[in-house]
């Protein structure tokens, strides 16, 4: 089985960072907006290089989609920066009404999403973003699993002409994968080779998968690792290739199994090729205080979680 | 000075397509659409520097973008007769399959559109934006926008008010439609506003009062006045007071025909009272 090296944790949203101080030096019609979290979105440097380009719009974050969308008219390429709650679930309407429905060239960037906010709790911890915005006519929705996807992800959907969804998060993570790989938009990026289970993930979940996988192998388990950064539009031929093979699917996300990846990926398994599949979301909960690694194992979100469901998946075949 | 003649011909030919609109398929917005023909005439003929083509980008051009965007009948009234797509589309509104939304879109690509509005609170925001982005690309045209008054209970108004004092927004001038009524009632019953000139003022803002929103003079006049005062730093708000179904007598002075189109016998007084000028689509 192939294996990945972690080299070094470092949190996503500096990917973002640093994929937008690349953006500042390339393309001169990206412009950043952030409602008063420059820092934790790690926009320091292009506010830095680029004030003429960026917008302190204060905590008025329905007011930021807004001005977003009235950018694009006249060609700029706005990047929205705050977290994933005020990104999506205060700002719906206006999301969907400006930017959405109105087709424009905006980019929403949603530090922060899920459980691994940690300590801020519930109030800061959305677990129903993916299903907000994927239910979004022509949005694109991503979720990039470390540092260096990030930063692709970023470079690349200033070039991508249409509304972006991109969302990552707050804590340290393993970074494994490529530093310079290109980001393709919409394409699943199978990890391992497996013949016994495929896991499907996204966000922190890919790299809890590769885990899984070690030890589903140690038990003699052959698991098919599929990094889904893509969930809108979603890589239906990925998936219905893998579970040919392997005749069962994990999904893993940090969100709510409700809206979630599983229940993108199971829709086109029931149209294509029903197949057994569990899911290891949060089970339509809010979370809570706590570190993230806590909060993870709590809501049955890592390695151990994914172990168990490849097992009792595979028994369902 | 423009002649005013052809503007005002151009305003009840405008009341005409309005009613027509509306009551072919019995629903759409007449009062408000009515209350502003004079501004929207006068801003599409006389006070904007337009280009002839429609571009999304609208650079090197003034653009407008209609917040309340249920008085779509004014707005498509007033795109079609200055060219943007052919008068005779006008007998597609609200119809499926149509580009004349019941509320405007860029969705079905129709020209003179430049972004969705219908749920409220939303233009000025994106009016700022464009704005923003005319200044970076060192285009030195202007931003109108047109508000309803019972819009500005939307919160999202007074962010994007304080965020343009705030950033010196000063190449846009936001209208008001101060027409005093809203669906519910009139705006005083529904919910007090209190006194709108003094809250733009109190959050920096320029802010005009065209008393007579109704007089295409008073409206090229104010509207002549409130360009002067671009490009001082601050944003300019213009307060224009309408009366809500102006033109036909038993639509004025109430909130009934916010969103009631009329019947056979009231399309025919209507009609009666605004005479064809420059021909019906």
């Amino acid at each position: 089985m192939k294996t990945y090296t972690n080299t070094g944790n470092k949190d996503t949203r500096s990917g973002f960072g640093a994929g937008l101080t690349e953006l500042g030096k390339t393309n001169e019609n990206v412009v950043a907006l952030c409602a008063d979290l420059t820092g934790s979105l790690k926009m320091g440097d292009f506010k830095a290089n680029h004030p003429e380009r960026f917008f302190q719009v204060g905590v008025s974050e329905a007011n930021m989609i807004g001005i977003a969308a009235g950018m694009t008219i006249g060609g700029k390429i706005p990047f929205t920066g705050t977290f994933a709650n005020f990104s999506t679930g205060r700002v719906y309407d206006q999301i969907r009404q400006s930017v959405a429905y109105s087709n424009k060239n905006v980019k929403i960037c949603a530090s922060h999403a899920g459980l691994t906010l940690g300590e801020d709790g519930a109030t800061h911890q959305i677990l129903e973003d993916i299903g907000l915005m994927k239910m979004l006519p022509g949005m694109t929705v991503i979720n990039t699993c470390d540092y260096n996807q990030t930063k692709a992800a970023t470079i690349t959907i200033a070039e991508y002409e249409g509304p972006v969804y991109l969302r990552f998060g707050r804590p340290k993570v393993a970074n494994f994968t490529p530093e310079d790989q290109n980001f393709d938009i919409g394409k699943g990026l199978k990890l391992t080779d497996g013949t016994d289970v495929t896991i499907v993930a996204t966000g922190h979940l890919v790299w809890e998968a590769l885990e899984a996988a070690k030890v589903l192998l140690e038990k003699g388990i052959s698991a098919e690792v599929i990094n889904i950064h893509t969930i809108k539009p979603l890589d239906d031929k990925a998936i219905l290739d893998s579970v040919s093979k392997t005749g069962c699917i994990v999904t893993a996300e940090e969100h709510n199994y409700l809206g979630g990846l599983g229940e993108s990926v199971a829709r086109i398994l029931v149209q294509n090729n029903p197949t057994p599949q569990e899911f290891v979301a949060t089970n339509d909960t809010f979370g809570e205080s706590g570190t993230p690694a806590q909060l993870m194992e709590k809501y049955g979100l890592n390695s151990e979680s994914i172990v168990k469901a490849s097992e009792n998946v595979i028994k369902r075949k | 000075m423009p002649d005013t003649q052809q503007l005002e011909d151009l305003v009840t030919q405008s009341r005409r397509d309005i009613l027509r609109m509306v009551h072919k398929v019995n629903s759409g917005h007449p009062g408000g659409s009515l209350g502003c023909a004079e501004f929207f005439v006068t801003l599409y003929n006389e006070i904007m520097e337009r280009n002839d083509e429609f571009s999304m980008d609208g650079n090197n051009e003034d653009i407008f973008f209609l917040s309340n965007g249920h008085i779509s009948p004014i707005f498509y009234s007033v795109l079609a007769r200055t060219g943007y797509f052919p008068l005779e589309e006008l007998n597609s509104f609200r119809l499926i399959n149509s580009r004349l939304q019941g509320h405007p879109t860029t969705h079905e690509g129709l020209p003179g559109i430049r972004i969705s509005s219908g749920s409220l609170g939303q233009g000025l925001s994106v009016a700022i934006g464009a704005a923003q982005t005319k200044k970076l690309n060192n285009d030195n045209h202007l931003v109108y926008s047109l508000h309803g008054d019972g819009e500005l209970q939307e919160g999202q108004n007074w962010e994007a008010i304080m965020y343009a004092a705030g950033n010196g927004i000063d190449n846009i001038i936001a209208t008001v439609d101060l027409n005093g009524q809203q669906i519910d009632g009139a705006t005083e019953d529904v919910l007090p506003m209190g006194n709108i000139k003094e809250k733009f003022e109190a959050f920096g803002w320029i802010v005009l009062e065209i008393e007579k929103g109704n007089d295409i003079e008073a409206v090229l006049k104010g509207m002549a006045e409130a360009k002067k005062r671009t490009g001082q730093g601050k944003p300019v708000c213009v307060l224009l007071k309408t009366v809500m179904g102006h033109g036909v007598d038993f639509m004025m002075h109430t909130h009934t025909w916010h969103g009631i189109a009329p019947n056979d016998e009231q399309l025919a007084i209507g009609l009666a009272q605004n005479p064809e000028t420059l021909g019906d689509y």
